[in-house]
């Protein structure tokens, strides 16, 4: 038996724990097993019929009092406990914040070894998983041993693909082995994000700064770019570091992930740990002095020139247009 | 206050990664090295946490003899101790770094009040060290932290969850993973350069153990390898840009 850990949000299936449960009914279907999803938590039963869509054969769910808010090492728990009563081949998660947590947790309570971010996965003893390394710049082939096989799936390596029913479906409930210490870490409260102006996972433009705008009132002009085009601005490590933007702008693999329609990118040299941040972005604009910067080959569009003479001429010009 | 952070030496690439002739490493005869933007966060948090509260704080890490030049760029910025795991080899996987890590840390015989790590590395990114070294000394944790409070005898974590922020409260000792934004990092001083270069470096050795996620090879992925249109020079490239907003269909009506 192959189970994926379903993440949901609000009811929802989260859309990374579909693409993990398409990968996990490829990897059954090889292995000639039944494909079984695990969901925990009293707020979890709207999703479960859903599932059956994707291939899930049975519904473990996992419910106490308790889960209702989340606690990671309590998650793990319930994982474990399905260990040992299914005995499963492998027990996916989606690579998210909290997929990546709970295996983690996973793997330390049985000393198992987990594979995060997989984005290929061949059956075997041991598995041969393909991972992303270096935030998604690198991949890496590798074994993956021990005796119940522990991985995630990396978010947008593979597409959600619904799949023939399995043949039976059911719902199984259980009442997971939990002591008080597993939920030592629990959240204790939420806080809802301030609402407002588009978020940049989210924005159709982005217009992205580097060291080139030279300083922190040098985003002025950008601010103005964005703001025509409903989009908004991004910067790069550097940026952040100069403390010119606060870290919320960062795009990259220790930032934000993007994936406009058109990103703008202003004296951004293209640093490989930057670009990961920008490989969701439907075409590039580049606006830096230098023809040899990296960033041109991952460019479709590129002024060569200086950022504090060519954006505001591109604000111009966009008013003219516009009419204004 | 005691506080433990973990460090680990990675190599700063470029525009373009180029890896050995092995495909087991990435070729770095030409580039610096340092360490994950969290793990440096995690040290700047450190040495704040120290300067607020008292107490000392120490770096650790787990790699080649030269990694002690990230110890010294760490007491640069103001830690105070600094450990050294000397391990080479291709075994160190999460499980068994973290091991290592956890019985450093219980044969020092040194009580930490926190253990900061990075929530990822920056190379393997294995999302899980901290995380084992949390069961191994049966502590509680909370990962992706990115504003952190003591108060109390207890550790107060903010992080980004699915709906918003998420509040976690846990007593001390603990071990808290860190992301970058937590905090901006100094820039280290002359005269903190100067006490870093003399500081001692405690040394552990360890062999290295049998992998369970074990390297078969490292691959670059396929590019997408784009011809790049010039629009032109200077605001003279401007027009096109703006033809080129208008077909996407981002141009204001
Ligand atoms: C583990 C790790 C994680 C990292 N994570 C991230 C991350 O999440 N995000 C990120 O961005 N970086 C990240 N970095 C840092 C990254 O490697 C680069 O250092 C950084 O992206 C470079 O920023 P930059 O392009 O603004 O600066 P530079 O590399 O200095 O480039 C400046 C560019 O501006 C151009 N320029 C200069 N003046 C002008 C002008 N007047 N007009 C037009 N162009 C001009 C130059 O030609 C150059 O191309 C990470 C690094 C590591 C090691
Ligand atoms: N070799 C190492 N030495 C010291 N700390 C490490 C090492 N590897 C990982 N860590 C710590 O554990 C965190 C998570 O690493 P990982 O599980 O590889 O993503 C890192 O950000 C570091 O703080």
């Amino acid at each position: 038996m192959i189970v994926g850990l379903v993440e949901h949000d609000g009811g929802v299936v989260s859309e990374p724990s579909l693409q993990m449960l398409t990968l996990g009914r490829r990897l059954a279907e090889r292995l000639g097993e039944p494909l079984a999803a695990l969901v925990i938590g009293s707020e979890a039963r709207p999703v479960v019929d859903g599932l059956a869509a994707y291939g899930v054969e049975t519904v473990h769910h996992a419910v106490d009092d308790r889960l209702d808010r989340y606690a990671p090492d309590a998650w793990a728990a319930c994982v474990v406990d399905l260990m040992g009563t299914a005995g499963p081949t492998a027990v996916l998660a989606a690579g998210t914040d909290r997929g990546n947590e709970v295996m983690a947790h996973v793997g330390a309570r049985t000393g198992l070894p987990v594979g995060a971010n997989c984005t290929e996965v061949q059956p075997g003893d041991p598995f041969l998983v393909t991972r992303l390394r270096w935030g998604g710049s690198l991949l890496e082939d590798a074994r993956l041993h021990g005796e119940v096989k522990l991985l995630t799936v990396a978010p947008h390596s593979i597409q959600a693909e619904e799949g023939p029913a399995a043949g039976g479906w059911s719902v199984e409930e259980f009442s997971p082995a939990l002591q008080d210490t597993d939920f030592r870490v629990q959240v204790a409260r939420q806080e809802g994000r301030p609402a407002g102006k588009v978020s940049l996972p989210e924005a159709r433009v982005v217009v992205g700064g580097g060291r080139g705008v030279g300083s922190p009132e040098g985003f002025g002009p950008l601010e103005e770019l964005a703001e025509l085009l409903g989009g908004v601005v991004g910067c790069s490590r550097v940026v952040t570091s100069l403390g010119w933007r606060p870290h919320t702008d960062q795009v990259g693999q220790t930032g934000v992930r993007i994936a406009p329609d058109i990103y703008i990118a202003c004296g951004i040299s293209g640093a490989i740990q930057h670009m990961v941040g920008a490989k969701g972005a439907k075409r590039i604009l580049v606006i830096n002095t230098d023809r040899q910067a990296p960033i041109l080959t991952h460019a479709d569009y590129a002024i060569i020139g200086d950022v504090q003479q060519v954006v505001p001429a591109l604000v111009s010009a966009i008013r003219e247009g516009k009419g204004l | 206050m005691d506080v433990l952070v973990c460090v680990k030496r990675v190599p700063v690439t470029g525009g373009r990664i180029s890896l050995t002739d092995d495909e087991q490493d990435i070729d770095t005869r030409y580039l610096g090295f340092t360490v994950s933007p969290h793990e440096e966060c995690a040290v700047e948090e450190a040495v704040r946490l120290v300067e607020a509260h008292g107490g000392s704080s120490t770096v650790l890490t787990l790699g080649p003899a030269v990694a002690e030049e990230q110890l010294r760029d760490a007491m640069s910025m103001g830690a105070n101790r600094a450990v050294l795991i000397e391990a080479e080899g291709p075994g160190w996987d999460g499980g068994a770094t973290a091991a290592a890590i956890a019985r450093a840390i219980g044969d020092a015989g040194v009580e930490y009040d926190l253990l900061l790590f990075g929530n990822e590395s920056a190379d393997a990114g294995g999302y899980q060290v901290g995380i084992r070294v949390a069961h191994l000394l049966d502590l509680p944790c909370v990962t992706g932290v990115k504003h952190l409070e003591i108060r109390d005898g207890k550790a107060v974590a903010r992080r980004e969850g699915p709906g918003g922020f998420e509040i976690y409260e846990v007593p001390l000792p603990a071990v808290i993973t860190v992301k970058e934004g937590i905090n901006l990092p100094r820039y280290p001083s002359i005269p903190g350069r100067l006490r870093a270069k003399k500081a001692p470096v405690e040394r552990l050795h360890l062999d290295a153990p049998q992998p369970g996620l074990e390297k078969i090879r490292l691959r670059l992925p396929q590019g997408r390898d784009k011809q790049v249109e010039i629009l032109g020079d200077g605001a003279a490239g401007v027009e096109r840009a703006v033809e080129v907003l208008r077909q996407i269909g981002v141009m204001p009506p």
